[in-house]
């Protein structure tokens, strides 16, 4: 089973755990509905339509309303860092959450002590701060865009705010930035790099680029990243490996892209929709596998 | 290598990664300092006085140490007091700047500027905001949320709304979005 972590733009909605289902559109936890918009509902939207797909179980989730003055997302750490040892999920996908080194290595010490130990995914903030606390090489994949590949492959800075110029040019190419992450031990077991073209690597180098089809509008669009997330974790909990899990998530979220007929203006919402379809049709092998092995 | 040695480094580093959230605030002077750590200490931030590291040549010879992630909104609560620091650092790496460099790309009728982490995406021809991408702190899914479908220049600003790094990284991509908008 696949667990979700990550917030809400509500201050007032509280800290919710329980199984996540997709009503009218919106995400529902424990009765509360949430609108999907980009962030952490927006991946557990697509986690749900995967498993609607492969009628597999719902993502549970463990949600809380936080607009980035960090309160819900401490009140959420602590809640994990007493009850997740009690769980045996399979994968564990960390998201949208303050990121606060002291919470999040006491998250990381819980999980490594489980009888089972999950696949732990990271993406958002949670990404940020398991790159800040020099534990990412911990986590078995991480999914950023390339401007936090960036930050990923610098060994200095402490968030991508503060990524040193050098590693923003365009002119650095996304192979030297994964090398570099990993050579700086700030890259998890995968990297699943979004952008124009899909990067998965890990420390031997890229294992596979997508980059079908394209749809330059997506890189506007919040929440196709997240989506993505989505994708892969709900795969990975299905019984796919990882790798395999990565390229078809990836290849599955430009094909919805596509038949949304997206332009910058297109939100993460129109494109969710069409995941269903689109993974059945890349699982049935209707589109030819179309990527590069690295 | 001496296994005292061995162990003395680990904890130094473990003792510098646990810090890698944090930041200084440099001032121009002692009084300044006291102002705004006891403005920020009544609104609830765990923060402390503490002696520059060497690196830090500018102001006075107390900084306060404070949660790196949330500088947009301790900034703007200071400079709002009419004690804006005079330089915000991480930690770890007192050095380095923040992130000035933009990623632009036209899509013909939409133009996304890219700060950092952070993306912008206006429709040229209305100038309302059509798409916040990017980023990964909790604020950015609610700035996203208040700014998207407005007009540029009607939408709150993430200074006045936001409160994170990425909230200070959307709002260079704001401004350098409003300034390019005003030219066309």
């Amino acid at each position: 089973m696949l667990a979700v972590v990550g917030t809400v733009p509500d201050p007032e909605f509280p800290l919710l755990a329980g199984k996540v289902t997709l009503e009218n559109g919106n995400i529902s936890i424990q009765g509360r509905s949430v609108a999907v918009n980009r962030g952490t509902p927006a991946l557990l939207a697509a986690a749900a339509k995967v498993g609607e797909a492969l009628g597999q179980e719902e993502p549970f989730g463990y949600l809380v309303g936080d607009i980035g003055r960090g309160e819900g997302s401490q009140q959420l750490y602590k809640y994990l860092a007493k009850h997740l040892s009690q769980t045996d999920f399979h994968i564990i996908a960390f998201h949208y959450i303050q990121p606060l080194i002291g919470w999040h290595n006491r998250i990381l010490s819980v999980i490594e002590k489980m009888k089972k130990r999950p696949i732990f995914v990271a993406d958002a903030g949670y990404m940020y701060v398991a790159k800040m606390s020099g534990r990412a090489n911990a986590y078995d994949l991480f999914t950023p865009d390339v401007g936090e590949l960036a930050f990923l492959a610098d060994e200095v800075a402490p968030h991508p705010f503060y990524t040193r110029g050098f590693l923003l040019h365009e002119e650095n190419h996304v192979p030297d930035l994964i090398a570099r992450a990993y050579a700086h031990g700030n890259a998890p077991q995968y990297l699943l790099v979004k952008g124009r073209k899909d990067y998965l690597a890990n420390k031997e180098g890229i294992q596979a680029i997508i980059d079908e089809p394209m749809e330059e509008a997506m890189e506007a669009i919040g929440g196709t990243g997240d989506t993505l997330t989505g994708i892969v974790a709900a795969l990975s909990a299905a019984g796919m490996n990882i790798q395999e899990a990565a390229i078809v998530a990836a290849r599955t979220n430009r094909l919805a892209g596509t038949y949304a007929h997206p332009t910058p203006a297109t939100q993460v919402r129109d494109i969710i929709q069409y995941i269903p379809k689109a993974l059945r049709e890349i699982l049935s092998g209707k589109h030819e596998e179309k990527h590069e092995q690295g | 290598m001496p296994l005292f040695q061995f162990l003395k480094r680990k904890g130094s580093n473990e003792a510098v990664e646990e810090r890698a959230d944090r930041g200084f605030l440099v001032f121009e002077n002692t009084s300044e300092v006291i102002q705004a750590e006891n403005l920020l200490k009544k609104k609830g931030w765990e923060i402390r006085v503490m002696g520059p590291p060497p690196e830090i040549r500018s102001g006075c010879d107390l900084v306060i140490e404070f949660p790196l992630i949330e500088e947009l909104k301790i900034i703007k609560i200071l400079q709002d007091a009419g004690i804006p620091p005079l330089q915000a650092v991480p930690v770890t790496s007192p050095l380095l700047q923040p992130v000035d460099l933009f990623q632009i790309r036209d899509f013909g009728r939409y133009l996304m500027v890219q700060a950092a982490n952070m993306k912008l995406t206006v429709d040229k021809e209305s100038l309302t905001i059509v798409n916040i991408s990017g980023g990964g702190c909790p604020d950015v899914p609610y700035l996203a949320e208040q700014m998207v479908g407005k007009l540029l220049s009607e939408a709150p600003s993430p200074r006045e709304i936001g409160h994170t790094l990425c909230g200070y990284a959307l709002q260079l991509a704001y401004e350098e979005m409003r300034r390019r908008c005003s030219q066309s």
